[in-house]
């Protein structure tokens, strides 16, 4: 039998043992210890007796509370969709018009909106809706399928390019990748597109551009119309203004001549609901501001 | 190295290493169109590398007798030098994603380099790599020195640390090549599982010899933890790595469980893998190493007992709170909750009988860098292990769950408590293993020490804040009912605390590279002078003397 020692910072008897140097005091345990341990476990008693806590076979017991997070969880869903129901079946029911002129309902779109367009489209379009390089800016007034409540909601119902049979098609032909056009006849046109925007280059270069205006009359008007002003029934974009999705300088616009352009817009008539997908539009539309 | 083991030995080493060779092979060409013969490379390198190793000393005298009279401390070298090049490595991988969350393009256009197959190996580098060499190293440390006993061979502990590395090297390389169980921590597929078994079940065999050596008549409680940790394990590494190889050639295998059955056992493991690998193997190194630097008793042997029993029986209970809120029965919920809190008793006893055994040494805490990081380590202990049953509380869950406040309460853990007592032990043990006088540089202890602190705390409260943030801005509603943040709100809110995270991780990289620096200049530095302090009770002579000096 080991015998302690007496410890004389502390006072207290050692057990008497000793392992390479290190010795324990017998101290016993303080009060504290044993009034915290008994309080969580008579906790942890109470809870048991009022919660679903312990099996019993197939079944469990269900506490006293008669608590179920499964049926409060639907419970509470209800009633989050009847406080929003006051304004989601208004915006369901009335048209674009009637909404945009009702500042609580713009209010509630706007809210709604802001979620709604940062978990869905912000990923291509940017959380401002500027767009970036291949996306368009949402934000601005040029419209590549029209601007009306209707194509955009059109748009966003159903896609471009998506695979949908109601989605957008469009299609930039590859003019120098698949040898529509010469090699010269791209770099041509491309100063003329660039001419159409900037009369600069125009006056720069004179005699390309008088070449490319002749290769876009026989190869480009039937999509981008005769003044080069696009079609937003074609989904082909106006090539005189500022406005670029690929990009306006002179490479972006050979690579977008040589290669093509398919650009590519999900549908989300499976994903999002009919309101949702209108709150967007009205979302959408609220946002874009003319430059 | 090879020197020290008996003749027999040897031959067995070569057996062993030869076996593993031919496994090697077997896996290199039988699995050449899969990704297992990528790692049947591996383990063929490896074993090739080790016999090479062992041939080299395999013609040397056999050891002397006089061997027996001292205790056996290579392994434990070999597993500091290899726990410190692996700390480097897994938090320089974990502050590399920690830079990448932030900056997301500060990657390689590369599978390997994809935040999915670095996170892991994050993980795995730091808890089981460093974390689990560190483990290995000290336990075989302290289990001599507390039962006063060399262990009873020279093979087995070199079997389990190397063992133990190649499944480190198979665990780490697989992430990369995209080999994985998608089990968080459990990663490692079906057969890096199975050597693991063979390593750990030896490991267990090693510690019951060595204790059944021991000239000792009580076993002390560094044991009981260092056992806990091998045992329980080994349990929860079996039971949750249950599995069928889609085929003995092949790497993919699928878990024997399913839906949320598989979570529960997940989660069964993952949370006991906190308890029983980052807990109480730990808590087996504070309750050696701190009382012996801070050359105290440990205040109350009566608290050892009511903590080590509380944290093992609770413990095992709590893994559920990783499931609130998700399709696990309600039920189940409620029992990991009761008992995570019921838990927190037991590990505030286990924190305050190291701090209080600090009483009559806060001048030495003051000073001394070393006994200062376990002191640290065992405050984060209590911290840690406070936020962890305050989270396991169902209302709390639901704000604290699936956010950075997750992140930030396991690197308080990790970074606070886990590191920093490797850090203390390894700078406790170092000098006197290589048998110097002190460390190389204490100044650069305590330059190590202020990195450690500083990247912790920058580290944790860059978490809190950010988690909490994230948790509050998701359950945001506006006026019409609606959520008022999307996802990517929530991005932009956390990104400056992200940008911190990763200031502070790195100051704990640094602080580690220091360290292994200061390490490494105290192994090559000649020994000046025999080693004056730190007197260790000599091993018993064949017949054993009185086993109590102090009576």
């Amino acid at each position: 039998m080991s015998v302690g020692e007496r410890d004389p910072l502390t006072g207290h008897m050692t057990t008497g043992h000793e392992w390479n140097g290190i010795k324990e005091l017998n101290t016993p345990v303080p009060w504290p210890v044993w009034f915290f341990l008994i309080a969580t476990a008579l906790f942890g008693i109470v809870y048991w007796v009022l919660m679903p806590a312990w099996p019993t076979g197939r079944s469990y017991t269900k506490g006293l509370l008669g608590a179920d997070a499964r049926s409060a969880v639907t419970e509470k869903v209800k009633q989050a969709q009847l406080e929003r129901s006051e304004w989601t079946r208004r915006i369901a029911g009335l048209d674009y018009a009637a909404i945009q002129a009702d500042p609580q309902l713009m209010q509630a779109v706007r809210e709604r909106g802001h979620v709604l367009f940062g978990d869905n489209c912000a990923a291509c379009h940017g959380a401002n809706a500027k767009g970036g390089p291949g996306y368009p800016d949402l934000a601005d007034t040029d419209w590549l399928w029209g601007g009306t409540p209707d194509a955009i909601a059109h748009t966003i119902a159903y896609g471009v390019n998506s695979g949908h049979p109601e989605g957008r098609v469009s299609q930039m032909l590859a003019f120098g990748r698949d040898q529509i056009l010469t090699n010269d006849q791209v770099l041509a046109v491309t100063d003329y597109v660039r001419s159409l925007s900037d009369p600069a280059v125009a006056k720069r270069a004179a005699r390309s551009v008088a070449a490319g205006k002749a290769v876009f009359d026989a190869n480009c008007t039937v999509c981008h119309g005769d003044d080069g002003r696009g079609s937003q029934a074609l989904g082909a974009p106006n090539l005189t203004d500022k406005a670029w999705i690929f990009g306006g300088d002179i490479s972006a616009i050979y690579t977008s001549i040589h290669n093509g352009r398919q650009g590519q817009m999900p549908a989300w008539n499976e994903r999002l609901s009919d309101t949702d997908r209108k709150i967007l539009t009205l979302y959408v539309l609220d946002r874009a501001v003319a430059k | 190295m090879v020197s020290e083991l008996t003749v027999a030995e040897r031959e067995r080493a070569m057996g062993i290493t030869g076996l593993l060779a031919l496994c090697g092979m077997i896996m290199a060409i039988g699995g050449s169109n899969d990704p297992l013969g990528v790692h049947g490379f591996i383990v063929l390198l490896f074993a090739v590398a080790m016999l090479f190793v062992v041939a080299s000393g395999y013609f040397a005298p056999e050891p002397p007798e006089s061997r027996l009279q001292s205790y056996y401390d290579s392994p434990t070298k070999a597993g500091i030098v290899i726990a410190m090049v692996w700390a480097v490595f897994g938090m320089f991988i974990g502050d590399w994603v920690a830079w990448l969350l932030a900056y997301p393009e500060l990657t390689f256009d590369a599978a390997w380099a994809s935040f999915g197959r670095l996170r892991p190996v994050h993980t795995t580098g730091v808890i089981f790599a460093f974390g689990g060499n560190a483990l290995i190293a000290t336990s075989f440390h302290v289990m001599q020195r507390t039962s006063r006993a060399r262990m009873p061979d020279q093979f087995s502990p070199w079997f389990v640390l190397m063992g133990y590395n190649l499944f480190c090297i198979l665990a780490i390389s697989g992430y990369f090549i995209g080999i994985t169980q998608s089990k968080e921590y459990a990663e490692p597929e079906w057969y890096a599982d199975v050597w693991l078994v063979i390593v750990w079940v030896t490991y267990f065999i090693l510690y019951i010899r060595t204790l059944m050596r021991r000239k000792e008549p009580h076993i002390y409680v560094a044991n009981w933890y260092y056992l806990a940790f091998i045992l329980v394990v080994a349990i929860l590494h079996i039971v949750n790595g249950l599995a069928v190889p889609v085929s003995f050639l092949s790497a993919k295998s699928y878990s024997l469980f399913s839906g949320v059955q598989d979570a529960m056992t997940q989660w069964w493991y993952g949370h006991n893998a906190v308890a029983f690998f980052l807990t109480a193997g730990f808590l087996g190194m504070l309750y050696y190493y701190l009382p012996k630097r801070a050359e105290r008793p440990i205040y109350s042997y009566r608290m050892s007992i009511v903590g080590f029993w509380g944290i093992t029986f609770f413990y095992m209970w709590a893994g559920s709170h990783h499931l609130h809120f998700t399709a696990l029965p309600q039920w189940v919920q409620t029992l990991g909750m009761t008992f995570s809190l019921t838990l927190l008793v037991p590990s505030w006893i286990a924190a305050a009988n190291a701090l209080l055994t600090l009483n009559g040494a806060w001048d030495k805490v003051r000073d001394d860098a070393t006994l200062r990081f376990m002191m640290i380590a065992a405050v984060f202990y209590g911290l840690s292990t406070f936020e962890g049953s305050f989270m396991a509380i169902r209302a709390v869950n639901s704000l604290s769950h699936y956010t950075d406040w997750t992140v930030g309460h396991v690197h308080a853990g990790a970074l606070g408590w886990v590191a920093m007592i490797i850090f203390g032990a390894f700078y406790a043990t170092v000098p006197s293993l290589w048998k110097r006088k002190r460390m190389y540089s204490p100044a650069l202890v305590e330059v190590h020490f202020w990195l450690a602190l500083a990247g912790t705390l920058v580290y944790v409260f860059a978490m809190w804040n950010s988690g909490i943030i994230q948790g509050l801005m998701w359950r945001t509603y506006t006026e019409s009912g609606t959520l008022a943040y999307s996802f990517t709100d929530t991005l932009v809110a956390m990104h400056p605390y992200y940008i911190a995270r990763a200031v502070g991780g790195l100051l704990f990289l640094l602080g580690a590279i220091v360290g292994c620096y200061n390490i490494w200049m105290t192994i090559r530095h000649d020994a000046e002078a025999p080693r004056a302090t730190g007197q260790e009770t000599p091993l018993p002579a064949a017949p054993a003397p009185s086993l109590q000096p102090a009576e």
